[in-house]
C-alpha cells in the first residue's frame, strides 16, 4: 500500500442531544460533498472487494465509490441502483457495522471506510437535484401483483417493472412504505425521504392502490382472475407480541406497534392538528432491548416523557444496533438491566400505574448463544409509571395467511418458500419478513429482488411471457 | 378518494351517510365493518354498514356525532371525498338458524343490527328486534327494520314513543313470555353486558359486537385488546362480535375511556376553527 491511509472515517454531523430530544428532525446530518470526498478517498479501490461479499445486495461499492471521487455522482447513483432501488434509504438504516463495513479490508487496522454514510451521500446529492433516470421500458403485457409495500414489495415491483411487467402494488394501509413509514421514527428516517423513493419506483410504471387487504378486500384468487399472472407476497412481520401477565390490558400500556403507528404513521405528535391522540404521561417505560423499544424510547423522550428502558438481559445482549443505544444514552433515556416485569398494575380509572419487576441474573447460554436470564426469588420491587410500551417483538402478519389455508406455513407463522422464493402456491412468491421473521430492510430488498428475478424466470417458463 | 353521495339527518346528531366505496361494498357481509380516515390530517375510525349496494358499488352508514371525526363525516356534503376507506374488516357475524332471535340495540346501532338482522331472518331465524332511544325523535328507520324481522318493540326513556324504559327493560319483559335462543346486543357497553346477563339467565346465547378503540383494524397494534374468557382477543380480526357471556365489558368500558381529555381537546378544536 502506496497510499497514506487517513485511519479515522470523516465523522457525520450530527444534531446535539440536548437539541435533538425537543424535535423530531433527522439526527445524523449527512457529509456535505467535501467531507463524502475525503471519505471516498479511503477506500482502496480493492480489485477482490470484500465489502461487495458483505452487501446483501451485492452492490459494486467501490465501483460507486470511485464515482464520487471522479465527482461523477450520477454515475454513482445508477451503480447503486442497479441493485437496490432504496439507496437513500439503506444508507440510513442498513446494520453496515455488520454487513459491507464489517469485512472492509482498513477495518484490520483502522475503521472501515464509512459505506453506509457515502451511499447516503449519493442517494441525497441526487434525489435533491431531482435527478430522474428516465428510461423507457417496452411492456411485455403481463401483469404482476404485490401484496404490500414494505422494502421487499417496493423492491420485486421495481424490478419486475423494469423487465417490462405492469404492476400493482396492493397495500392496506393508507401511505405506502411499511415499516418504513409506520415504524421507524422520522428522525432516523425522515418519511419525505421514504415518498421521493416511492415516487421514483412509481415513476417506472408502479402502480400503488391503497386501502386494499388482500385476504378480507381481494383474495389471491381473485387478483389471478384480474389477469395478474403472478402475485409477490410481502406482508411483514406486523404482529405486535404481548407478555401475557396480569394487568396488561389495563389504559396506557401500548405494543410497540401501536405506539410508533400513532406517531410515525398519525403524526400524534403533532396532536391536536393532527387528530390521533396518544398518551406519553410523565414517566414512561419501555419494556424490550432491540431495535423497536429503542425507537418507542426516543419516541418518548421527544414527547417530553422521562423514559427507562427495562431490559431482563444487559446491555451488552441488547439486539438493537449499538450506535442507536449510545444515542438513547445521550438522550437522557435510563437503561434498567437484568428487570423483567411480571405484572401491571392500575388505579381505581383502569389507568396503570406501576410496574411490579423481578432481577434477573444470566445463567446458561440458550440456542441463540446469549446467556439465559434467571428470576432471582425474592427479588420483586415495583416502579412507579405512567405509561408503558411493550416492544418485546412481532409476529408475521396473519391475516392473508388464515384466509388463504392453501399457503403453507411453519409453526412461527411464516411462510414456506422454496429457494427460488416460491410458495405451495404455484405462481405465487413471497419474501421478506413474511418468510423470514422480523430481520432487517436490506434483507427484505434481496428477497424482493431475488423473487422478482424468479418470477420472471416463472413466466417465461410457463409461456406467459 | 371515495365520494360522498347522499347525506340525511335522522335524527339530531344522526346522520345517513351514503358512500361510493366499490371493494367495500362488493364483499362486505353483516357483521364485518370499515375503517375510514377523511382527510391528511384525520384519524382512523371504524364504522358499521347499515346497507350495501354490490351492483353500484355504495355503502351507507350511521353516523353518530360524538365527537371531532363523527362530526366531520356528517358534515361532509354529496359530492365529498373521504380520503381512505379500507374494508371489510372483522369477521363476519355466524349467520344460521338459531331459532328465535332477539336482535336490542339503542339509537344509532340500529344501523349495525340492520344487514345482520335480515341475513338471520332470511336464514330462518324468527327475528324480534328492540331498539331504544332517549325519545321518539331518536328512533328512525323503523319502517326498514319491520320489513326485515318478525316484530319491533320500541322503548324511549321518557315513554314518548312505544313502552317507557330501557331497552334491556323491555328485553326482560319480552322474555317473560317468549322462549328465545340468541341475545345478539349492539350498542353502549352497559347495554351489551346487561343483554348478555339476561341472557344468560334466561339460557340463551349472547353475541355482542365489541365497539373497542380502534386505530389500523387489521391486527397491526392490538389497540383493540379486549378480554374475552380470560384471554386477549384483538377486536379488529377476532371480532368484532364475541361470545357475551365471556366479555369483560367493565374492561371495554375503562379502554373506551382512554382518551376523554383528548377527545375533548380535539373537538373544541375544531368547533373553534368552524
Ligand atoms: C420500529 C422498527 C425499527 C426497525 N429498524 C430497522 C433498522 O434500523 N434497520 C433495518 O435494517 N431494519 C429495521 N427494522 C426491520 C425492517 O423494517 C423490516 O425487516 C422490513 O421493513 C421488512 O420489510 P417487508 O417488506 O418484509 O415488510 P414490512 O416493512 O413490514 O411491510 C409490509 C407491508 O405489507 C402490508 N400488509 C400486510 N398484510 C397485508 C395484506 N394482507 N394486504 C395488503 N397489505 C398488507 C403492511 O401494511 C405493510 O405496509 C425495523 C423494524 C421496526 C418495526
Ligand atoms: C366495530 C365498530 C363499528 C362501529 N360502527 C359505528 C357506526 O356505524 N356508526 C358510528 O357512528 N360509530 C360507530 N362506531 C364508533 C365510532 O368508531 C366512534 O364513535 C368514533 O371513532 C368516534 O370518533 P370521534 O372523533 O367522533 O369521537 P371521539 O371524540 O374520538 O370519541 C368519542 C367516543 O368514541 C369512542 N372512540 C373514539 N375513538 C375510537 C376509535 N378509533 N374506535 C372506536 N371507538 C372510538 C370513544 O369511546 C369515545 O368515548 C363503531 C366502532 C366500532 C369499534
Ligand atoms: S473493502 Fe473497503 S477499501 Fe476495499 S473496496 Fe470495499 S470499501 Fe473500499
Ligand atoms: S385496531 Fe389495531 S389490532 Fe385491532
Amino acid at each position: 500500500m502506496s497510499k497514506k491511509i487517513l485511519p479515522k472515517r470523516v465523522d457525520m454531523p450530527e444534531q446535539r442531544p440536548k437539541e435533538r430530544v425537543k424535535n423530531f428532525e433527522e439526527v445524523a446530518l449527512g457529509y456535505s460533498e467535501t467531507q463524502a470526498l475525503k471519505e471516498a478517498s479511503r477506500c482502496l479501490q480493492c480489485a477482490k472487494p470484500r465489502c461487495v461479499k458483505g452487501c446483501p445486495v451485492r452492490i459494486n461499492i467501490p465501483g460507486f465509490i470511485k464515482c464520487i471521487l471522479n465527482h461523477d455522482f450520477k454515475t454513482a447513483i445508477k451503480i447503486i441502483k442497479k441493485s437496490n432501488y432504496l439507496p437513500a434509504i439503506c444508507g440510513r438504516v442498513c446494520p453496515q457495522e455488520l454487513q459491507c463495513e464489517k469485512n472492509c479490508v482498513l477495518g484490520r487496522k483502522y475503521e472501515p471506510v464509512a459505506i453506509g454514510r457515502l451511499e447516503r451521500f449519493v442517494a441525497d446529492y441526487n434525489r435533491s437535484r431531482e435527478y430522474k433516470v428516465k428510461k423507457k421500458v417496452k411492456l411485455n403485457g403481463k401483469k404482476v401483483a404485490i401484496v404490500g409495500s414494505g422494502p421487499s414489495g417496493l423492491t420485486a415491483a421495481a424490478y419486475l417493472a423494469s423487465y417490462g411487467y405492469k404492476v400493482t402494488i396492493f397495500e392496506a394501509l393508507h401511505e405506502p412504505g411499511g415499516v418504513l413509514v409506520y415504524g421507524i421514527p422520522e428522525f432516523r428516517l425522515p418519511k419525505e425521504i421514504v415518498r421521493k423513493e416511492i415516487e421514483y419506483i412509481k415513476n417506472l410504471g408502479v402502480e400503488i392502490k391503497l386501502d386494499v387487504l388482500v385476504g378480507k378486500t381481494l383474495s389471491l384468487k381473485e387478483l389471478f382472475e384480474m389477469g395478474y399472472s403472478a402475485i409477490f407476497v410481502g406482508t411483514g412481520a406486523g404482529l405486535p407480541k404481548f407478555l401475557n401477565i396480569p394487568g396488561e390490558n389495563l389504559n396506557n400500556i401500548y405494543s410497540g406497534n401501536e405506539f410508533l403507528f400513532r406517531i410515525n404513521l398519525m403524526k400524534s405528535y403533532k396532536f391536536p392538528e393532527y387528530d390521533t391522540p396518544i398518551k406519553i404521561g410523565k414517566k414512561l417505560a419501555v419494556i424490550g432491548g432491540g431495535n423497536v423499544a429503542i425507537d418507542c424510547a426516543r419516541c418518548a423522550v421527544r414527547m417530553g416523557a422521562e423514559v427507562s428502558l427495562i431490559y431482563r438481559r444487559t446491555e451488552k445482549e441488547m439486539p438493537a444496533r449499538s450506535e442507536e443505544i449510545e444515542h438513547a444514552k445521550d438522550e437522557g433515556i435510563k437503561i434498567f438491566e437484568l428487570v423483567s416485569p411480571i405484572k401491571f398494575i392500575g388505579d381505581e380509572k383502569g389507568n396503570v400505574k406501576k410496574i411490579m419487576c423481578v432481577k434477573m441474573k444470566l445463567g446458561e447460554r440458550d440456542i441463540s448463544g446469549r446467556r439465559k436470564p434467571e428470576v432471582i426469588e425474592g427479588s420483586e420491587f415495583t416502579i412507579d409509571i405512567d405509561t408503558v410500551v411493550i416492544a418485546i417483538g412481532q409476529s408475521p402478519n396473519p391475516l392473508l395467511l388464515e384466509t388463504t389455508p392453501e399457503l403453507r406455513v411453519t409453526n412461527a407463522g411464516t411462510i414456506i418458500v422454496d429457494e427460488n422464493g416460491e410458495t405451495s402456491i404455484r405462481g405465487v412468491f413471497a419474501g421478506g419478513d413474511i418468510v423470514t421473521g422480523t430481520a432487517t430492510v436490506i434483507q427484505a430488498i434481496g428477497a424482493g429482488k431475488k423473487a422478482a428475478y424468479a418470477i420472471h424466470q416463472y413466466l417465461r417458463e410457463v409461456g406467459d411471457v | 378518494m371515495y365520494k360522498v353521495v347522499a347525506n340525511s339527518e335522522l335524527a339530531p346528531g344522526y346522520k345517513l351517510v351514503k358512500i361510493h366505496a366499490p371493494l367495500v361494498a362488493a364483499k362486505i357481509q353483516p357483521g364485518q365493518f370499515f375503517v375510514l380516515r377523511i382527510d391528511e390530517k384525520g384519524e382512523r375510525i371504524p364504522m358499521s354498514i347499515f346497507e350495501f349496494d354490490r351492483k353500484r358499488g355504495y355503502i351507507e352508514t350511521v353516523v353518530h356525532e360524538v365527537g371531532k371525526t363523527t362530526k366531520k363525516l356528517a358534515s361532509l356534503e354529496v359530492g365529498d371525498g373521504i380520503m381512505n376507506i379500507i374494508g371489510p374488516l372483522g369477521k363476519p357475524s355466524e349467520i344460521r338458524r338459531y331459532g328465535h332471535v332477539v336482535c336490542i340495540c339503542r339509537e344509532g346501532t340500529v344501523g349495525a343490527i340492520h344487514p345482520i338482522a335480515r341475513s338471520l331472518k332470511r336464514a330462518g331465524n324468527k327475528v324480534t328486534i328492540i331498539v331504544g332511544a332517549r325519545s321518539k325523535e331518536y328512533v328512525f328507520l323503523l319502517d326498514k327494520l319491520k320489513k326485515i324481522s318478525d316484530e319491533v318493540i320500541v322503548a324511549t326513556d321518557d315513554g314518548s314513543m312505544g313502552r317507557k324504559g330501557y331497552a334491556v327493560s323491555a328485553l326482560r319483559d319480552f322474555l317473560k313470555s317468549n322462549k328465545v335462543d340468541l341475545i345478539l346486543s349492539i350498542g353502549p357497553t352497559l347495554l351489551m353486558k346487561t343483554a348478555s346477563k339476561i341472557a344468560k339467565e334466561h339460557g340463551a346465547k349472547a353475541i355482542s359486537s365489541l365497539g373497542a378503540i380502534m386505530l389500523d383494524g387489521t391486527g397491526m397494534c392490538g389497540a383493540c385488546r379486549v378480554t374475552v374468557g380470560g384471554e386477549t382477543k384483538f377486536a379488529c380480526v377476532h371480532g368484532p362480535e364475541f361470545d357475551g357471556y365471556k366479555v369483560d365489558f367493565d374492561e371495554l368500558k375503562r379502554r373506551q375511556k382512554m382518551y376523554v381529555e383528548e377527545e375533548k381537546i380535539a373537538l373544541k378544536e375544531y368547533e373553534r376553527l368552524l
